[in-house]
């Protein structure tokens, strides 16, 4: 039986502010437990939230990159449950009136076409503490401490819309994770490190045989912090699913969580046992009403967004497509790109050479392309050189790999090395008088007509001056000697 | 008279004039707790070396000739639900029996940087729900006028202390007339300032959105002193106003004369006690001899103010209270389980009194899916309609005369099992907490030995004319 599926995320992003959501206390990962906190991110009695304002422009920021409208008038609202690293018996968030609603963000659909997922809504809420237990397995730990330095980071919930537009196959949704890490990056307000927890997500699927009307329950399997355990526990979903259906059973509406050993989903809570939130307006924070000043101002200091990078490199540079798309992929990697190719010759070649060698000796050395040694204008000085025909490709390599390692400018690593070409005609006439004698059938051969050993003799000339004979001329300087 | 019955503003110009040292006047209000706290229980925390040490540090900056604010060297109780660094502070509550603040509530802090001496943390109802402070883990404060009755509440102690030397002035708060209706029990002068005209940092929340601190004083003029050092934006309480800082006493002499004030029909009705209606009346004829213009005007939404504000006021509670869960400070129930959620429970069981737990669970179901829209949201509705009834109002008058309670403070232990009863106390102050507007309780009469009050209410941020009105009531009563 063939079946249709709709997935959804509840994606949170971990904003990049220097300070909290609601208190003074710095943002930091790794320091030392309960050493960023204050009454305000801890609950004490009589603490009172103040709002960020940073967070709000970078809230704003997500919704304009989303193609979202942004509310003239939010409000925050209280969750209220019990958890130990829930300090306040609820959670800041926002329920009417979240900042942006009803945007979208488009990505290739499975046909091919352009497809604009529908974002629903995004707001901004505060992070919870962490539990950190005295044994790595829950149920072997004799107690819990609670470390409450992430306690009130802020967190961007961006919410896609179950009826515009929602994904429709793994690829979709894959497609639309990797688009909404890469404009959260473009847009500056997350690194969206995931490993750090800085991009989570929560995830709804349901699904229907091709042809019935309605769909199925949802099942919801919370907290997934890496893109491929989302796609597995998607995959075990649709089979698991898929058999209830074929046995003539009723999915289950029901919170589930991915155990990423086994890579299954296991229920964690049914419908009925759905917590109640109990939101309502916080009494204690003002209701925020954004200006259109403020807004134009964000709208003026907008980055460049993925599609429209991707698009200038193609078009302003004459990148091929798909190169172009991975030297988008990144913000960082286009930056570095275009920093580049301000002072470079032969913008294809660059653009080869960072793919190729560049990204090979960043994964070797797990380097990212912020921390790369090699300076984006030393590049363009390396390609350069090849262009003028001052360095052949194969010593560029050596050179780049120098490069690399010692963060030192081509030319620089070119004197130390030794590596100048060999400029001097006289010099390589003298070699090819050498190569003629040593080679005497190839030579006749040539002059017979038959070019084919040509590129043999050159090879020996290469071997001879160890590479630092340009090619090009000595082609040149062959052609003339043997009258081809 | 020994120095502490006398008035803050007496006292201050003694101290400014080196007549008597603040060590003097702290020592005797420390004589007073002593004689006194035995029948009347209006502390629960003394800090007797804090507050001397506080006042000799007062007494050299008068005698250095620094420039020192009124304030300087004038004992201060502060009811136990505002944060004092270093000094338990527990709402009363076995919750947080044992809690000591890192932080100085900005109320605090505001007034020791006046020079105020603390000299003590006084009972309330636990986190000021109540209206008697009988709701309190050290047990009811006594009316120091017969200490068979109830002091009111829930800022009884204050009003307790002030009342009987026990403290010259002092800080409270009022969430639903928590400061004016002790104020009209014990026959003293209390202010409930505008919404957001003082900060609410480390005031211990009942109710965000009613919680409001203000002073409870011997005459308006002490209040108004008070209140100059206690008022102003906090950058830290988003919720408090930033608004001009005028000064409160300046205002204070200007007479009633020329002024209108408002009777609100509804609040003249059948549950007023007679005696306080005639009190009330005969200040109201007092005050239009002196040249003050009457006339009756109507408040209609006033007879619901009592079910919304117990609507919204327990909806915040709920979620407010969330916090104590003996996993952070405060009280934690020993419980031999390693459940976290046998922990929460055993130890909100029996770390909050009834009257909490009740308005805790009230709250809990306004909030409910399902009743959201039926409770809360509607209150909400009729919070504004009262607010609109009030704005009305105010464009006739300048300030609006009511009773401050409809009833005399009743004896200890009268209407504990009837919580209805009890909340219906308040139901002449609550509607102003509701519209967040400003309101004072000065005494108008003695009705079989009780102190009967009256409430004066004002404009939002209009704490001027109130005090205006009950400095120029005081001046002609006497």
């Amino acid at each position: 039986m063939e079946y249709e599926l709709i997935i959804c995320f509840e994606t949170h992003v971990e904003l990049d502010t220097r300070s909290k959501l609601f208190c003074d206390c710095p943002v930091r990962y790794n320091a030392s437990p309960n050493s960023a906190i204050c009454p305000v991110c801890t609950g004490q009695p009589g603490a009172l939230p103040v709002l960020n304002k940073k967070s709000v422009e970078y809230a704003v920021k997500a919704g304009l990159a989303l193609n979202c409208s942004v509310n003239r008038l939010s409000r925050f609202a209280r969750k209220n449950y019990f958890y130990p690293d829930l300090p306040k018996g609820y959670q800041i968030s926002q329920y009417e009136r979240p900042f942006c609603e009803n945007g979208y963000l488009e990505i290739e659909g499975d046909d091919g076409a352009p497809y604009r997922v529908g974002i629903k809504r995004i707001h901004l809420e505060e992070d919870a503490g962490k539990l950190v237990h005295s044994s790595d397995s829950f149920d072997e730990a004799d107690y819990s401490l609670v470390d409450y330095n992430r306690s009130s980071v802020p967190l961007l919930e961006i919410v896609t819309d179950h009826e515009r537009n929602p994904m429709r196959s793994l690829t979709e949704a894959k497609a639309y994770l990797e688009k909404l890490k890469q404009t959260i990056q473009y847009v500056g307000i997350s690194e969206c490190a995931m490993e750090k927890g800085q991009l989570r997500c929560d995830v709804n699927i349901s699904i229907r045989e091709k042809g019935k009307k309605e769909f199925g329950n949802r099942a919801e399997i919370k907290n997934m912090s890496s893109f491929r355990f989302i796609m597995d526990a998607l995959e075990y979903e649709i089979k698991r699913q898929k058999e209830i259906i074929e046995s003539g059973k009723e999915v289950k509406q029901e919170t589930r969580l991915f155990d990423e050993a086994k890579k299954i989903t296991l229920p964690m809570r049914s419908k009925e046992d759905a917590p109640d939130y109990r939101y309502f307006p916080d009494p204690d924070l003002l209701e925020v009403a954004l200006d259109e000043e403020f807004i134009n101002r964000i709208m003026a200091t907008m980055p460049e967004l993925p599609d429209q990078k991707l698009a200038m490199i193609i078009d302003k540079y004459n990148i091929p497509k798909n190169d172009a798309i991975t030297l988008t992929r990144d913000r960082a990697i286009s930056e570095y790109f275009i920093a580049a190719i301000e002072t470079c010759e032969d913008n294809r070649r660059l653009s080869n050479w960072i793919i190729n060698d560049l990204f090979r000796y960043l994964n070797d050395a797990s380097v990212s392309i912020a921390e790369c040694p090699v300076k984006p204008e030393d590049m363009a000085r390396l390609i350069n050189l090849i262009v003028k025909g001052d360095l052949t490709e194969a010593i560029a390599k050596k050179v780049l790999a120098e490069m690399f390692t010692t963060c030192k400018g081509p030319d620089e690593i070119i004197k130390e090395k030794d590596l100048k070409p060999v400029a001097d005609d006289s010099l390589i006439e003298a070699i090819l008088d050498e190569v003629e004698k040593e080679n005497p059938d190839a030579v006749s051969q040539i002059k017979a007509g038959d070019t084919k050993p040509v590129d043999f003799l050159l090879g020996q000339v290469m071997k001879k001056t160890k590479g630092k004979a340009n090619p090009k001329i000595v082609r040149e300087m062959m052609k003339d000697r043997f009258k081809v | 008279m020994e120095l502490c019955d006398k008035k803050a503003i007496e006292l201050a110009g003694l101290l400014k004039k080196k007549e008597i040292s603040s060590r003097e006047l702290t020592e005797s209000v420390l004589k007073r707790m002593d004689q006194k706290e035995p029948s009347i229980n209006a502390y629960i925390s003394k800090t007797k070396e804090i507050a001397l040490k506080q006042a000799d540090e007062a007494d050299r900056r008068i005698r250095a000739g620094e420039a020192v604010s009124p304030l300087n060297g004038i004992p201060v109780a502060v009811k136990d639900n505002l944060c004092t660094q270093g000094i338990k502070t527990t709402c009363a509550s076995r919750i947080l029996e044992n809690f000591i603040p890192t932080y100085n509530a900005t109320a605090v802090q505001k007034a020791i940087n006046d020079g105020a001496v603390i000299i003590g943390k006084t009972n309330l109802d636990e986190f000021g729900m109540g209206s008697s402070t009988e709701n309190s883990i050290i047990g009811p404060t006594h009316n120091p006028i017969n200490r068979d009755y109830v002091c009111g509440g829930s800022s009884g102690g204050s009003a307790a202390a002030v009342a009987s030397g026990e403290a010259i002035i002092a800080l409270g708060t009022d969430t639903g007339g928590s400061i004016r209706q002790p104020s009209a029990f014990c026959g003293i002068t209390g202010i409930k300032p505008t919404y957001g005209r003082v900060s609410r940092l480390g005031l211990i929340s009942y109710a965000s959105s009613l919680d409001q601190i203000g002073v409870l004083g011997k005459s308006a003029d002490d209040c108004a002193m008070m209140l100059n050092s206690i008022c102003g934006h906090d950058p830290r309480d988003t919720t408090s106003a930033n608004v001009a800082k005028p000064d409160f006493t300046s205002s204070l002499e200007k007479g009633v004369k020329g002024l209108r004030a408002g009777l609100p029909k509804e609040y003249f009705v059948e549950g007023l006690d007679k005696g306080i209606r005639d009190s009330v009346m005969n200040a109201v004829k007092l005050l239009e001899k002196d040249g003050m213009e009457i006339e009756e005007i109507s408040l209609p939404n006033a007879s619901s103010s009592i079910s919304s504000y117990y609507l919204i006021a327990t909806a915040e509670a709920s979620s407010n209270l969330a916090r104590y869960d003996g996993v952070k400070y405060g009280f934690r129930a020993d419980t031999e389980t390693d459940d976290a959620v046998m922990m929460y429970e055993k130890t909100r069981s029996r770390g909050f009194g009834s009257e909490v737990k009740r308005r805790i669970m009230l709250g809990t179901y306004v909030l409910s899916a399902g009743y959201y829209d039926a409770y809360y949201l509607k209150a909400q509705k009729v919070r504004n309609l009262i607010k609109s009834d009030f704005d009305r109002a105010f464009k006739k008058v300048d300030c609006i005369i009511t009773p401050t309670t409809p009833c005399l403070p009743f004896k200890i232990g009268e209407k504990m099992a009837d919580p209805l009863q009890m909340y219906l106390v308040d139901i002449y102050t609550v509607s102003l907490n509701l519209s967040g507007l400003p309101g004072m309780s000065v005494k108008c009469g003695t009705v079989d030995g009780l102190p009967a009050g009256m409430q004066i209410i004002g404009r939002p941020f209009d704490e001027e004319m109130i005090l205006r009105v009950a400095s120029g009531y005081e001046k002609i009563s006497v």
